[in-house]
């Protein structure tokens, strides 16, 4: 049950309930579908970009938990920041769920993870790390300009 | 449509009582004397796969110590010894079926593998543009796919008889899509996801009657229930041994002999052949014909093992022992607070799928799996069916001869925690 409490603490279990920036953005320039063919769970991120900053963020979709809670407080903490700092972020994010070092891990400082360090237990739980980072892959590709629907596989 | 559930009702009306008890059954079983997470395991994914038996694993490891050589062309002792351990699974599956000859069974990877025959070699053979293809809306992946690839190439027709709001099939529109441009229908047995008994006999019967071949896809019903091709009179009958207590690796294909001798081979190759020069090959006889290849020997020989684990017990006992604590299931699942079943047929085996209002299946696969509890979530393979569910994904328990009151009972408690640790 520890473990279990390491997974689901407190902060994901509210923004699973109350998610933060849940909706559409009207004025998006930015819009990337994302799947996790494991599960099925769908996710579409909207993106307002301006001067390369990330002015507006807002995602829809249903999922389990920890994709909701990734994605709801992968909105909050973006909001404002540049494409870089997002990106680093990502890449601090993601070394924080799978427990190893980034594909960029030799470029230099992560930025700190404030908030998001709640899902430090998800690398007990390798099955689920793609729930947790289904949204910011799929932010990563909304600002790529990628085609198509982004997938976990 | 009734007689089709012939084993279910039967089961019902005069239970036989079974001379075993699922505890004792337990014991066979050495992976379910392991410990998961520091818990006993209990085991609800039996429709992904059974657990196996201590004889289907001594069989395994008896046959490459004292058995292993390449089958069907030595001339030397291990190879005969080989070949007549391999041919006697063949002649088991025959009995266990009820198959008119060994020459009908086909050894193949899988369930999976034995559709994609069919559709390959009996599609590309008897299949013209225009012809119709059906198949139902609680198909698994595997009966869906082949088709449409068969289709694209070929210009067949897919067809799709819906479901019923209880998850059975709509009869009335399954006799409406059934016409004179039906060339086959393929249809599952058992739902992998609802547990829908389907009435394949009389699904059978309208075919035929319009001239259409009928393949039954038995991987979800040959574990559960008495299977006898030729009462039910189908076309194909295709299964995988490892859903049934048997090694992975290894499903068979029961096809009726004149419709198997007027299907080209599958794959080409070494054992399929009766002789080759480079200008002509002339093919097997069957069942080798659709054998290219050293088959899975090891895996087939050890199959004979589970058969006759499962002959011991008795199909009909089995079928009435998990009808029981199906319904013991169903029941004590319905007394979960914000738990919904998905689907309410009539005649049912295997699976109960199910969703817990406000917790998505794969947080609850999570918090059971921290309490050794195994069960599936996900879409099943079966997209179609959770699209027309209006889910994205399900819980899913299945059940095994293994299982006891137990084990649901330990389902049950899993449930009301993680309601509370959902604060639900």
């Amino acid at each position: 049950m520890s473990d279990l409490k390491e997974l689901y603490q407190e902060v994901i279990l509210d923004h699973q309930k109350h998610p933060r920036n849940f909706g559409s953005l009207s004025d998006a320039t930015h819009r990337q579908e994302g799947y996790n063919p494991l599960c099925g769970d769908r996710i579409i991120v909207y993106v307002k970009l301006l001067n390369n900053r990330i002015e507006g963020i807002a995602f829809q979709g249903s999922g389990c938990a920890i994709s909701t809670a990734s994605a709801s407080m992968m909105t909050e903490a973006v909001k404002g920041k540049t494409i870089e700092e997002a990106e680093a972020l990502f890449h601090a994010f993601h070394e924080l769920v799978t427990g190893k070092p980034s594909e960029t891990s030799a470029c230099g400082k992560r930025p700190p993870l404030g908030k998001l360090a709640v899902f430090s237990g998800v690398r007990e739980f390798p099955v689920r790390v793609k729930c947790a980072t289904l949204a910011w892959h799929t932010l990563r590709a909304a600002l790529m300009g990628w085609q198509g629907t982004v997938s976990t596989e | 449509m009734s007689q089709l559930s012939a084993p279910t009702l039967r089961s019902l009306n005069n239970p036989p009582t079974p001379a075993w008890s699922p505890e004792d059954l337990r014991e066979e079983f050495p992976i379910l004397q392991r410990l998961v997470r520091g818990r006993r395991l209990v085991y609800l994914d039996n429709a992904a796969t059974t657990q196996k038996p201590r004889v289907v694993i001594e069989s395994l490891v008896r046959y490459y110590q004292e058995l292993n050589a390449n089958v069907h062309r030595g001339i030397h002792y291990l190879s005969e010894r080989a070949t007549e351990a391999f041919e006697q699974t063949r002649r088991a599956v025959q009995r266990f079926i009820g198959s008119r000859s060994a020459r009908e069974i086909i050894f193949t990877r899988g369930t999976t593998e034995s559709i994609n025959l069919v559709a390959w070699s009996f599609g590309r053979q008897f299949l013209k543009s225009g012809d119709e293809i059906l198949i139902t809306h609680l198909e698994h992946h595997s009966n869906i796919v082949p088709w449409q690839m068969l289709c694209q190439e070929r210009g067949t027709i897919l067809r799709v008889v819906p479901l019923t709001p209880d998850g059975e099939l709509d009869w009335m529109a399954f006799e409406r899509l059934v016409n004179e441009k039906t060339k086959l229908i393929s249809v599952a047995h058992v739902s992998n996801v609802l547990g829908t008994v389907n009435p394949v006999r009389e699904i059978v019967r309208v075919g035929h009657a319009v001239g259409a071949k009928v393949l039954v896809d038995g991987a979800q019903a040959a574990p559960h229930l008495p299977v006898n091709v030729q009462e039910l009179d189908c076309d194909f009958y295709v299964f995988s041994a490892h859903k049934m207590y048997g090694p992975t690796g290894v499903g068979v294909l029961y096809g009726k002999e004149e419709l198997l001798e007027a299907m080209p081979p599958y794959q080409g190759g070494g054992d399929m052949i009766a002789s080759v020069t480079f200008e002509r090959t002339t093919y097997n006889v069957l069942p080798y014909k659709f054998e290219a290849g050293t088959p899975n020997i090891a895996d087939v020989v050890a199959f004979k093992a589970a058969l006759d684990f499962l002959d011991q017990l008795g199909m009909e006992q089995i079928s009435a022992y998990e009808d029981q604590l199906l319904h013991y299931a169903l029941q004590a699942l319905d007394e979960v607070p914000g738990l919904v079943i998905y689907g309410r047929p009539q005649y049912r085996c295997g699976a109960i799928a199910f969703n817990l209002d406000g917790i998505h299946p794969h947080d609850l696969g999570t918090i059971l799996d921290q309490e050794g509890i195994a069960i599936r979530t996900g879409h099943h393979c079966a997209q179609p069916l959770m699209d027309w569910l209006g889910v994205a994904a399900t819980a899913r328990a299945s059940l095994a001869v293994y299982n006891s009151r137990q084990d649901i009972d330990e389902l049950i408690a899993g449930l009301h925690r993680a309601r509370m640790f959902f604060r639900l």
